[in-house]
């Protein structure tokens, strides 16, 4: 079994692999950083997103190989000295998951898009974010997540009203 | 199932079809008694409510379980609050509504609430999480023992302090006694008790115009284990548990076809399989590993023979679901016909009626795709069985293992951990025991975790249905004669609202050619989609507006006032349909909430079809959390354009034709439209359950919307899968 050194959140770890394992695995089944997700093992849903040298993959389909002494970060590298990252805290604010099986993709997602877009429009959003499924179709909340944390007061998409009472954090 | 569905006038067509499986031969006593007596501090028991042990199907049958109980409240010596409860949290905001409920009657803050769910060593009896009952009948118990706990606790300190409990108070976690400004919490005052209460008699809880928890927004309690990735989901699990090195990762042979059978499996091929735990038994052929790509390398490698049946050729679809099922096999229950409602003459009315049309609508078959896919966990330890899994069933769930492993059911625990969605379609327990019977032989626990491709083939799918419909209507545009009848989609919303003097409504079970079961608002959808869209057709037929000919004939205050609202917030009155632009406008009740939806279609030259924009308005009487409700209420509408526009479960020969994501398309960020819901608050109503009934409206606004841009009515669903189907010849 090949070993390898990865670089996850800041940390080096000797991994033994399979000789075709994905990052993935690696991930989770290995150094048991199990807040990257599996959902459908071909690239399409996002939930196993991670950062890979500051750029989001699909770490599923990523050999672990050839992952081996570059910055990784998953979703459990973004708090920084026990503080959410903004968007950790945008999606919390702004109720931006039911499940929540896809939202560490999204928020890793998300954070590489901020950062090549510090503030992206909804249109932007929405194509930067297309790679991800929400099975719950929270969608317009993820939008408006992002647009906080993105440090703008989101325009209302479209209003939202009727709601008797908006209380609470 | 009488409590579990409103029906206009109490009759119900057919059982819904909420699970899948029949009737076990028997169930042993757990003795839940014992377990509570040695709780110390308050324990608040909660009553089920009558008839609930009297379900048919498995879940409910109980004979020697205590299904008496629905849950329990316990206020542990140090004062913290825990909250049992069989109910499971999908992502329908369960943890955090219920927890509201009771925060509100204790007068304590949301954060000291915990709630223990679906574990059923520690939670009573629940037959499922389906149905959109926690709201309006769990909800309301343990609002109910809140009460009773709040009231035991003024008592107490009304002992220690000698005076009249009436005079006290409860606020912030603890009993005031404002006269004097002494205070004691509630940890003070259950030490050293060993105090257990049953709910009696009439409790009285806040009425909704006075909550101040319940009612507001709050933030999902775990939000934060979620964000950062560390809530742990079924297949999270491990090595938490277990020894780093113990935990191993299952596979499971599956047939190329459904209906296939294990013929034979060469010998040589297992035993080259070292260090993996090979497990045939039967049908089953499983391997346990230490990952799971070995373990999916050792499966590749083995060399199968299968015995194949002939399976339906995907274009009999239609003549299949319109024949009558097969005798049922033993031990099987997938939702069966329960007689015509008829009323007056149909033929009679339709024959001397001014405009008659009839037209046959279809719905396909349908996946729920939960992003994470059926999960399990199984240890056996000291003859127990332990399996953690993502089902919304659990206690279903513990009898299926029980049952396949002769098992006494106390010698099975099953434990949900919060899981990834399930729409409906988690209800039974087949990664369970696929997981219990690997970690049996091999001794250690086994995690199985299926691929999408195995949830695409192997779970089961929201059923397909062919509904026909005839209609009459007078020539002042007053519907006279409506019959509607649905083939193997189910009964749900099979009634209508509208009036119609003369009426025959029926379900026929269908000979479907896939393993179907419950999906978020079950055959709802499909009837809404066939009765809206056929409303539709009279009001274009009679020459009238699609809101006018609803209002024309309709008496139902509340569906009317859903109607008005969506209609008005959306500006259906000015809204002009052309230039490729279609407005839609549709409604619906079940499960005792009203919807009505609003759509905007844009069709381009090329024939794709965009929905732009979706006014909904809900109606479930009084509101618990708004900002979760809508939540939920977007999430229904942007899932059911899914369905209403391209989801479609293709097969062929016992084969599911596009078992990946790539292939089955499901709603994303793109096809959100702008979403626009309205909430009417009913504070005099009590609060209905919500998670389903927003999704039942979308695909015939759709439809109406379609029809409204282009003239063509499209009676299939999904609508639009290759964008607008080309115009017959």
């Amino acid at each position: 079994m090949p070993v390898l050194e990865l670089l996850v959140n800041g940390s080096r770890h000797r991994v033994e692999t399979d000789a075709d394992e994905s990052l993935l695995t690696a991930l989770r089944d290995r150094l048991d950083l199990t807040g990257t997700k599996y959902g459908c093992g071909e690239g399409q849903c996002g939930a196993c997103t991670v950062l890979l040298d500051g750029k989001p993959v699909r770490s599923c389909l990523t050999p672990a190989t050839s992952t081996a002494g570059k910055p990784i970060t998953t979703i459990e590298g973004l708090e920084e000295g026990g503080r959410l990252h903004p968007l950790q805290e945008a999606f919390i604010e702004k109720d931006a998951m039911q499940c929540g099986y896809c939202t560490p993709g999204m928020i890793v997602e998300a954070a590489a898009l901020l950062r090549r877009t510090p503030d992206p429009g909804e249109a932007e959003i929405a194509r930067a974010m297309e790679g991800h499924v929400c099975r719950c179709c929270t969608y317009p909340r993820i939008v408006e997540a992002i647009r906080a944390a993105a440090g703008r007061t989101p325009k209302p998409k479209s209003g939202r009203g009727g709601t008797p009472t908006r209380t609470g954090p | 199932m009488s409590d579990e569905r409103i029906v206009p006038d109490g009759i119900e067509l057919e059982p819904e079809r909420y699970e899948l499986d029949g009737a076990l031969p028997y169930r042993f006593a757990v003795g839940r008694r014992g377990f509570l007596g040695l709780l110390g501090g308050v324990v608040v028991l909660v009553a089920a409510p009558p008839g609930s042990s009297q379900e048919s199907g498995r879940a409910g049958r109980a004979e020697g379980q205590e299904t008496d109980l629905a849950a329990w409240l316990h206020i542990a010596e140090d004062g913290s609050v825990t909250v049992f409860t069989g109910k499971v949290e999908f992502g329908q905001n369960a943890r955090t509504s219920l927890a509201q409920a009771v925060a509100e009657e204790l007068r304590s803050p949301l954060s000291t609430i915990r709630m223990v769910m679906g574990d059923t060593d520690l939670t009573p009896f629940d037959m499922g999480t389906f149905g959109s009952r926690s709201t309006p009948y769990m909800a309301p118990q343990l609002r109910k023992a809140a009460v009773v706990a709040r009231e035991l606790l003024k008592e107490l300190a009304g002992t220690q302090w000698s005076v009249d409990p009436a005079t006290l108070e409860v606020a912030d976690g603890q009993v005031e006694h404002p006269p004097t400004k002494r205070t004691l919490g509630f940890g003070a005052l259950t030490k050293g008790q060993k105090l257990v209460r049953t709910i009696a008699g009439e409790v009285k809880a806040t009425p909704a115009d006075r909550w101040t928890i319940a009612g507001r927004s709050a933030t999902k309690v775990n939000a934060r284990e979620i964000v950062t990735g560390g809530h742990r989901y079924t297949s999270d699990l491990g090595p938490g548990p277990f020894a780093p090195s113990e935990l191993l990762h299952g596979k499971v042979l599956r047939p190329p076809a459904m209906g296939a059978t294990l013929a034979s499996i060469e010998q040589g091929s297992i035993e080259s399989l070292a260090g993996a735990v090979v497990v045939t038994d039967g049908d089953f052929v499983g391997i346990a590993a230490r990952t799971s790509a070995e373990a999916g390398r050792a499966l590749e490698s083995l060399k199968p023979k299968w015995n194949l049946t002939p399976q339906p050729e995907g274009r009999e679809l239609e003549g299949r679901l319109r024949q009558a099922p097969e005798p049922q096999r033993e031990g099987q229950r997938e939702g069966r016909g329960g007689g015509p409602y008829v009323v007056g003459s149909v033929a009679d009315a339709r024959a001397k009626a001014a405009q008659r049309l009839e037209a046959t609508y279809t719905v396909a078959y349908i996946a729920h795709v939960p992003l994470e896919p059926r999960a399990a966990v199984a240890q056996w330890k000291d003859g127990r069985l332990t399996v953690w899994t993502g089902t919304q069933r659990p206690f279903g769930v513990k009898s299926e293992l029980a049952e396949a492993f002769h098992l006494a059911e106390d010698k099975v625990r099953v434990i949900v951990p919060d899981t990834g969605s399930g729409y409906g379609g988690k209800h039974s327990g087949e990664c369970a025991i696929e997981a219990a019977r690997l970690a049996r032989t091999a001794g250690r626990p086994v995690k199985v975790v299926w691929t999408r491709e195995e949830e695409f083939r192997w779970a089961y799918f929201r059923p397909a249905g062919v509904i026909d419909v005839k209609s009459g209507t007078d020539a002042s545009g007053r519907l006279v004669a409506w019959e509607m009848h649905n083939y193997n989609s189910g009964s749900s919303a099979i009634r209508t609202l509208y009036d119609a003097a003369h009426q025959h409504i029926e379900f026929h079970p269908g000979r479907s050619p896939l393993r179907q079961g419950s999906y978020r608002g079950l055959a709802a959808t499909a009837n809404h989609f066939a009765r809206e869209s056929h409303m539709d057709e009279i009001a274009a037929a009679v020459k009238l507006d699609p809101l006018e000919f609803r209002r024309k004939n309709l008496k139902d205050a509340r569906l009317q006032a859903v109607l008005d609202a969506a209609a008005e917030r959306f500006g259906w009155a000015k809204a002009r349909s052309g230039g490729g632009v279609g407005y839609g406008i549709a409604g619906g009740f079940e499960k005792g909430s009203y919807v009505a939806t609003c759509a905007e279609a844009r069709v381009e030259p090329s024939g794709t079809v965009r929905v732009v924009r979706l006014v909904a308005a809900f109606e479930c009487g009084a509101v618990v959390n708004p900002d979760q409700l809508e939540n939920q209420i977007e999430g229904s509408l942007v899932m059911g354009l899914g369905g209403a526009l391209f989801e479609a479960v293709e097969f062929d020969r016992g084969v599911i034709q596009n078992a990946r994501l790539s292939r089955y398309r499901v709603p994303r960020f793109s096809d959100a439209p702008q979403i626009d819901v309205v909430l009417v608050d009913r504070k005099d109503l009590p609060p209905a359950g919500a998670g389903e009934t927003p999704i039942v409206a979308v695909a015939p606004a759709v439809a109406g919307a379609i029809f409204a841009a282009t003239g063509r009515r499209l009676r299939a669903l999904p609508l639009v899968p290759q964008g607008l189907p080309k115009a017959p010849a």
